[in-house]
């Protein structure tokens, strides 16, 4: 079956690959400094309401030059019990 | 007259810096320009073999700097066009030779006598680097579309704009159009969204540069060269005038058909 599958052109792989890569680069945080703030920011913020952790999702977006950090963090809604 | 300092840099080596500084120049001269260009690759002097002046070198920017001899005495005139020059760089010294300080003393003397001053920067984003843009107007970017080349010029970029330079200009070098129409090259679009710099210019892979540099005569001069044609409306776009490129994605065959029709504007 996969032979048949359309692979991405290696144009769209370069440039997928380059926006992540440019996106480390010009904010100087590693993909792995990414994940520790994500982490810290879940323990942050679950000091003063409840969240639901495994759902948030964390990013640098792009426009221009310019970065900016975006996090998605749903709240758990009040009176439901943490499951994890 | 007070000439513009434009500086050629790109990060990575290779990616034809040298090839536009040679060919804007020359652009430049042939429509009466007053030009004067400065190789500031010290240690790895390239820009006088491919203007083909590399015979007449005797004096050398580090030689002005640290005054050994004046800066006329420098100046080599090119072999097609008497108002273009060239200050060659040392070849047994580094970039320690000179300062940043030194490049904008040196541009200051020659500003009064001429058009443009271009820059020849070498690859990286060290001294030499700093030396070549501590002096410039405006920078130019040269870059390939690939991913090594376009990584290395957003480094630049970041390093201009926390310097206060303000955007460089792209030139997207050897672009393949046969290559972008597959799919298996960055377009001129995917760069210019990766990058996010005003562009000047597209110059197609043309085995034209290799020969014309083989000769060192630039390819500028060609009249039947596509990215000679590229190059000598680069230099136009730098005067200020707006000059539309051929559709870069026209298919060869049907671009060369119509080539020996189109008169230079």
């Amino acid at each position: 079956m996969g032979f048949f599958r359309s692979r991405k052109s290696s144009a769209q792989d370069a440039k997928e690959r380059l926006q992540l890569v440019l996106v480390h680069d010009r904010t100087n945080l590693p993909p792995g400094a990414l994940e520790a703030l994500k982490d810290d920011l879940i323990a942050a913020i679950s000091k003063y309401v409840e969240i639901e952790a495994q759902a948030v999702h964390i990013s640098i977006e792009r426009q221009g030059r310019s970065q900016r950090l975006v996090a998605d963090i749903p709240l758990r809604p009040r009176g439901q019990r943490a499951t994890d | 007259m007070s000439a513009q300092v434009v500086t050629i840099t790109s990060g990575k080596g290779g990616v034809g810096k040298t090839t536009a500084v040679a060919n804007i120049a020359t652009a430049l001269a042939a429509v009466g320009q007053k030009v004067v260009c400065i190789d500031a690759d010290i240690g790895l002097r390239n820009l006088d073999v491919v203007m083909g002046l590399e015979n007449r070198i005797v004096y050398d920017l580090v030689d002005i700097v640290e005054g050994r001899c004046r800066l006329r005495q420098a100046m080599i005139r090119d072999r097609h066009f008497q108002d273009l020059y060239l200050i060659p760089a040392a070849q047994t010294r580094d970039k320690t030779a000179v300062s940043p300080g030194d490049m904008v003393d040196l541009c200051n003397e020659l500003r009064p006598e001429f058009d443009w001053i271009l820059i020849d920067s070498p690859a990286g984003i060290e001294r030499g680097f700093r030396n070549a843009i501590a002096p410039a107007d405006r920078i130019l970017l040269v870059t390939n579309p690939e991913v090594s080349a376009v990584r290395d010029a957003d480094r630049v970029i970041g390093i201009l704009e926390a310097e206060e330079k303000g955007s460089p200009w792209l030139i997207i070098n050897r672009l393949k159009p046969s290559l972008v129409r597959q799919n298996e090259m960055l377009s001129p679009e995917d760069v210019l969204d990766l990058l996010a710099v005003p562009l000047l210019g597209i110059v197609p892979e043309d085995e034209a540069i290799l020969i014309a540099t083989n000769r060192g005569t630039p390819v500028v001069l060609d009249e039947k060269s596509r990215a000679g044609r590229a190059f000598r409306n680069i230099a136009l776009r730098l005067m200020g005038k707006e000059v539309k490129d051929e559709d870069w994605d026209t298919p060869e065959s049907f671009w060369s058909r119509f080539w020996p029709l189109k008169g230079r504007k």
